[in-house]
């Protein structure tokens, strides 16, 4: 009955989910607020104005003026991570025909649905920048924009699919939360919109687990495997260190990220030791431990330079995955055309008909 | 989730599948929201991706589509002007009126 997920009561302001609403009020609260009065003029000091409205934590909507790197870098992000949900159908997608019970499938239909979805609202996002989903999907398929390096592992065995829905989306979450106060006003609206259904996706993932965990021996070790092979590839989701990211800076200034690579990367980490403690299952990490000084848990980072690897296509499924999504958009042609050609003749029907 | 009706002076018209917005009535009795587009060949096909797409989890009980290039925006640029009249004309709210004591039910 995921129909909850979406009431207030389910999170009473903490957790998660309580952020997420906090940044839906903040959104509401600040187009209440209104823009400034006096909105530019037509020779008005355009990026000056923008600066304002940055500053004042209110959106940039999609009529307004915004610098063109301000524009790409968004481009960038919105389609990478639209990207990201379609070719995330895929590791999942897997284990659609294999789950272990009837309840399993349909959830997982169900998730696999959602990330179709929310590959279309991130899509619908990016294109209020000016480009449209034809053109971001050409870019894909060329090869000339990246999705999420963690698809690129393969899904070897049933607990897999839990620990994507624990430790993938819960990374996602952790990572997208801080974006649903973002600067830019359709983002941060599909972001609210996509962290209600991920918590639903995160909670399914970690229930798998946990029933294996407390399973036969052999399903446990089977969740430990599990953890074993997903918990770096995880990590490694929040992107290289601060001191190598590129595009961090400049996003922090202009509000659309919130927080630092390895700031989210700490939080996932603190947040994964007391619910993996409940699992009864251990994080693949020996020099794991709080750090009472840093009131944080210290860490081993993960291997960025597998990262690196896995971001430029030599990845273990890179090839497989891009050859899917490419096999099914060459075959799915004929439809597309056919979809249209039906839309074209029932059009012109209609016409005669009004003629 | 998308307002690209307001930008489509900056894309090509060749696509295969327009752009519909969509609007959802949640219960009976409020109105229809816009909640988001899609792409769809047509309308029924709109509908029906909408459907899925947007009311999962009983989100709405109406939805209607509009292909995006059927709406026409106004422009920020002329925000001001355009909206203005509502600050001027106080005597348009019911709290510029003063009521004397005693009056009930008004």
């Amino acid at each position: 009955m995921y129909g909850n997920d979406f009431s207030a009561e389910d999170a009473p302001g903490g957790g998660l989910l309580g952020e997420v609403e906090a940044a839906e009020a903040a959104l509401r609260e600040a187009a209440e607020r209104g823009r400034r009065a006096d909105a530019p003029g037509p020779d008005a000091d355009l990026a000056g104005y923008f600066a304002e409205v940055i500053d004042a934590d209110q959106k940039i909507e999609p009529r307004d003026w915004m610098p063109e790197a301000y524009r790409k870098t968004l481009i960038r992000q919105i389609a990478q991570h639209a990207h990201s949900e379609i070719i995330g159908m895929q590791p999942e997608g897997n284990w659609i025909s294999r789950a272990p019970s009837l309840k399993r499938k349909a959830i997982l239909l169900a998730k696999v649905q959602d990330e179709a979805g929310h590959g279309l609202y991130l899509y619908a996002a990016a294109e209020t920048l000016g480009i449209s989903r034809d053109e971001l999907v050409r870019l894909l398929l060329e090869g000339r924009q990246k999705y999420s390096s963690i698809f690129n592992y393969p899904t070897l065995t049933w607990a897999d699919v839990g620990a994507i829905g624990w430790l993938v989306d819960g990374a996602a979450i952790v990572n997208q939360v801080p974006l649903c106060r973002c600067s830019y006003g359709p983002y941060a609206r599909a972001m609210i919109r996509v962290c209600k259904e991920e918590s639903f996706h995160q909670r399914q993932g970690y229930e798998i687990l946990h029933t294996l965990a407390h399973g036969t021996p052999e399903q446990k070790a089977m969740a430990q495997d599990s953890v074993d092979r997903w918990w770096y590839p995880s990590l490694a989701m929040f992107g290289p260190p601060d001191g190598d990211s590129t595009h961090s800076a400049q996003s922090m200034a202009w509000k659309i990220k919130r927080f630092s690579n390895d700031e989210l990367r700490q939080r996932f980490v603190d947040m994964c030791v007391q619910q993996a403690e409940i699992l009864d299952l251990t994080l693949p990490d020996p020099d794991l431990r709080w750090n009472d000084e840093r009131q944080a848990y210290d860490y081993t980072q993960p291997d960025y330079d597998e990262l690196m690897q896995v971001i430029k296509g030599n990845g273990p499924c890179n090839r497989q995955r891009m050859e899917h999504r490419r096999r099914a958009h060459t075959e799915g042609a004929w439809v597309r055309e056919a979809a249209a050609a039906y839309a074209a003749k029932r059009a012109e029907q209609k016409e005669k008909v009004a003629a | 989730m998308s307002e690209r009706s307001e930008r489509t002076d900056r894309l090509s018209v060749t696509e295969h599948s327009p752009l519909w917005e969509v609007f959802v009535r949640a219960r009976r009795g409020l109105s229809h929201t816009h909640v988001g587009s899609l792409h769809a060949p047509d309308a029924e096909l709109a509908l029906r991706n909408a459907r899925d797409l947007y009311t999962r989890r009983q989100e709405g009980v109406s939805i209607w589509v509009v292909p995006a290039a059927a709406i026409t925006a106004s422009s920020p640029d002329e925000k001001d002007a355009f909206f203005d009249p509502a600050a001027d004309k106080v005597y348009r709210h019911p709290t510029f009126y003063d009521v004397p004591d005693g009056v009930s039910h008004l």
